[in-house]
């Protein structure tokens, strides 16, 4: 009995120590790289693990240390977040759990009565919590943001943020700064009119709101023919990044509604397929840059902002890197949204390329047609929502890629509220063989320096770490970790569940492990 | 392939709108309905159901009464969920007004002259047994397990297809039905058909029913084919006659008494 009792007390030793996360805490998350505070493990966006005790030489001996099992029916999307050895994990579809990391057991949980009637186009999901001071933030299926008590559970305050009934809904996991609490909303396939939201964390009293589709007053309104930016979409479904520095929020906006039906909503569509450029403050928009102008694929621009300097033509550049799901990866000016460099990082079919301003050369005949038109990639795009990574260490940006064809279809749209409003649907191209790749590119110009192919488009984001190693998931069930200088694979183990989750890393008892949702369970890795 | 559709349909999920009552009888029948619904049969359903609607890879639609759509709402239904267990998708992407509008057009399919079956389905049976098909093929209890199990195949292929699928039965395979040729580092050449494959891994049903498990960094090349069928195709080594015979007797195959 002497082993568990030794267990018991340094168990105890770590859940009592101080787990509050202040603003600063999360600003300075690179310091403490045993915990991962907010979302992509800092406000760069990195998802970048400075712990380097699991390393190219000894990652064949990583084993799981524990199962966590979920009862959800959909696959888990979330990304935890760790602090002083406890684990807060959001379940779909909207809740949350502390686990000890020690041992994986729960030490409360929150569930969510979800009413039946809510309408999430893609699974009724969540990405994962915020944690700040005391609070914890959830968003929920029914476009409700919750701030749960750090050491019950209990709830604390609960906002209203829309009106699920019209098809809005949260899945995107909340981005805390200074004394907000920073939310998006899905609903892009309903065509509801998008938003960004901030909430003050202490009351839930809304602090600004931001639409994502400007009204009558507003410029960028006569981006939108007649009354069609009404159901505009441009929903917010991805956490962003922040740079303290120039004290600016990076947020992504999705397709702009009908998905694949632009007859009626002729114009730019802003700011539909973006990135936006918002003080955290007072949300006022200081840039937006514009990635998919009169989008006619549903290629949300809602991929992870990653936040770095690096050498542009000679010059050291402070830059914000997007590799988007139609197919371009960008680099950006991150204080003025200037445009500095795009190229194809997967097959695409759609452009002939980029102007000087990045805007997109038309390829003609590639929008949805009643016949279908074959455009590469897939409505999926050639990446997705789940997360890329950036290592200091390598100085190399490494992404989940796509490689898929689609057919796409131009049908009717009719607005109901609360139906579906696509105007059309997609299809996989027949005999075509789709696959998946993990990307290594050079930051400042996207050139690839290696690849390791996946059996199939892949679900899954990656993390990178100081121990020189890449780890991805596949739809398979293949946890795997490769090389990060030259993409060799160094270790996999199935899961047995699809895995369409990003992957964290933190220390427990001292020692480095791995975290990653595979269907519907948490398998965290070590070296015990 | 399977992996590919899950993850279409998992992309956009199931329509979850509120079900309102679906009417039994089909509110949009007028010519522009029958037009466009003709028009969506032909980019969405024409593909597998044949551009008349005799069938292909999926079922003959052109016959007065479709057994698993006996009323406007079971039609509507199943071109809305699809049918699960079959390849049969829902068709998720098109409004109810659309949905009606293709069901609209697939009962004017039954009121065309069917196709007529020319061969002798008495004839093709024993054809079948003479030419060996069913070492591979199972009808009802009997036949071997190769090939795909033709018990119901009459009600889920038309003759058109049929028909081509005994002359060159590599031009349109059923999904998972993928056939893998594998080299062991040993040298040893293993074909089969594929049951599971990932990045890591490949599993499958050997020529001779043996279940295989492989690393792939065990094997020194990995080839899947979406083109290739273990089964012989017999242009040329049947007469015109006995491929009427044959199809005849496929095509009255329904499903088990």
């Amino acid at each position: 009995m002497k082993r568990p009792l030794g267990l018991l007390v340094l168990a105890h030793l770590a859940l009592s120590m101080p787990a509050q996360v202040s603003f600063e805490r999360i600003r300075r998350a690179d310091r403490e790289p045993g915990n991962w505070l907010t979302y992509s493990g800092n406000y760069a966006g990195h998802r970048y693990s400075a712990l380097d005790q699991i390393h190219t030489a000894n990652v064949q001996k990583l084993r799981p240390v524990w199962v966590y099992q979920m009862s959800a029916d959909d696959a888990a999307e979330t990304s935890p977040v760790v602090v002083d050895g406890i684990m807060y994990v959001s379940e779909p579809p909207s809740n949350v759990t502390a686990l000890d990391t020690r041992t994986g057991r729960p030490l409360w949980r929150f569930r969510r009565q979800v009413p039946k009637d809510v309408r999430v186009c893609c699974g009724q999901v969540n990405r994962g919590v915020a944690l700040l001071d005391e609070l914890v933030f959830v968003g929920t299926v029914d476009a409700h943001l919750i701030a749960l008590d750090r050491v019950t559970g209990a709830v604390r305050w609960d906002a209203t943020v829309a009106d699920y009934k019209t098809g809005h809904a949260i899945t995107v996991a909340p981005l805390a700064v200074k004394d907000k609490v920073i939310i998006g909303i899905a609903g892009g396939e309903y065509g509801v009119r998008g938003f960004v939201d901030a909430y003050d964390a202490q009351t839930g009293k809304r602090a600004w709101r931001v639409w994502t589709v400007p009204g009558p007053d507003d410029p960028g309104h006569e981006t939108w023919a007649g009354e069609s930016w009404r159901t505009g979409s441009a929903t917010t479904w991805v956490t962003g990044s922040y740079d303290p520095e120039f004290n600016l929020v990076y947020w992504g906006t999705g397709n702009p509604g009908p998905d694949w039906n632009a007859d009626r909503r002729g114009g730019d569509n802003l700011y539909s397929d973006c990135l936006l450029a918002l003080d955290p403050d007072s949300g006022k928009l200081r840039w937006h840059y514009q990635f998919t102008p009169h989008d006619t694929h549903d290629w949300d621009s809602t991929e992870i902002p990653v936040l770095v300097q690096t050498n542009i033509r000679g010059r050291e550049r402070k830059v914000v890197l997007l590799a988007n799901r139609n197919a371009f990866y960008y680099v950006l000016d991150r204080q003025t949204g200037e445009f500095l460099h795009g190229s194809a990082f997967a097959k695409q079919t759609w452009a002939t390329g980029l102007d000087d301003r990045g805007r997109p050369v038309l390829v003609p005949g590639t929008a949805p047609s009643e016949t279908g038109a074959q455009v590469y990639p897939s409505v999926p795009g050639a990446t997705n929502w789940f997360s890329p990574s950036y290592s200091p260490k390598t100085d190399l940006f490494y992404v989940a890629v796509r490689e898929e064809g689609g057919l796409y279809y131009k049908g009717e749209a009719e607005y109901k509220a609360g139906a579906l409003f696509n105007g059309g649907g997609f299809r996989s191209i027949p005999r075509e063989t789709p696959y998946g790749a993990i990307r290594a590119m050079r930051p400042a110009t996207g050139e690839m320096q290696w690849e390791f192919k996946l059996f199939s488009p892949p679900w899954a984001g990656v993390l990178s770490t100081a121990g020189g190693l890449v780890f991805a998931g596949t739809n398979e069930g293949d946890f795997l970790a490769l090389d990060a200088a030259n993409g060799k694979s160094l270790w996999h183990f199935q899961t047995g569940g699809i895995i369409r989750a990003n992957p964290v890393s933190y220390l427990s008892g001292g020692k480095q492990h791995v975290v990653i949702a595979a269907g519907n369970a948490l398998f965290a890795f070590g070296m015990e | 392939m399977a992996h590919r559709l899950t993850s279409a349909l998992a992309l956009l999920g199931i329509r979850l709108c509120a079900q309102t009552e679906v009417p039994k009888q089909n509110p949009f029948t007028s010519t522009q309905d029958l037009e466009r619904g003709a028009r969506l049969f032909a980019a969405n359903c024409a593909p597998c159901h044949g551009p008349r609607g005799n069938g292909g890879r999926g079922a003959n639609l052109a016959r007065p009464k479709l057994p698993r759509a006996t009323d406007d709402r079971a039609l509507f239904l199943i071109i809305q969920d699809g049918i699960s267990g079959t390849e049969m998708p829902g068709a998720w992407s098109m409004t109810d007004h659309e949905i009606w509008q293709v069901a609209a057009h697939v009962r004017t399919l039954g009121r065309v002259a069917a196709e007529p079956v020319r061969g002798n389905g008495a004839s093709g049976r024993e054809l079948f047994r003479a030419s060996g098909c069913g070492n591979c093929h199972r009808i009802g209890s009997e036949g071997g397990r190769l090939g795909p199990p033709l018990t119901d195949i009459g009600e889920r292929r038309g003759a058109a297809y049929l028909r081509s699928a005994i002359l060159d039965p590599g031009s349109s395979l059923p999904e998972d039905f993928t056939m893998i040729d594998v080299t062991t580092r040993a040298g040893a050449h293993i074909s089969g058909i594929v049951l599971n494959e990932d990045t890591y891994s490949v599993q499958f049903r050997d020529l001779s029913d043996n279940l295989r498990s492989f690393w792939k960094q065990d094997l020194a090349a990995v080839e899947r084919h979406d083109d290739r069928t273990p089964m012989p195709g017999f242009q040329g080594r049947l007469t015109d006659k006995e491929v009427d015979d044959l199809v005849a007797y496929l095509v009255s195959l329904r499903g088990e008494e």
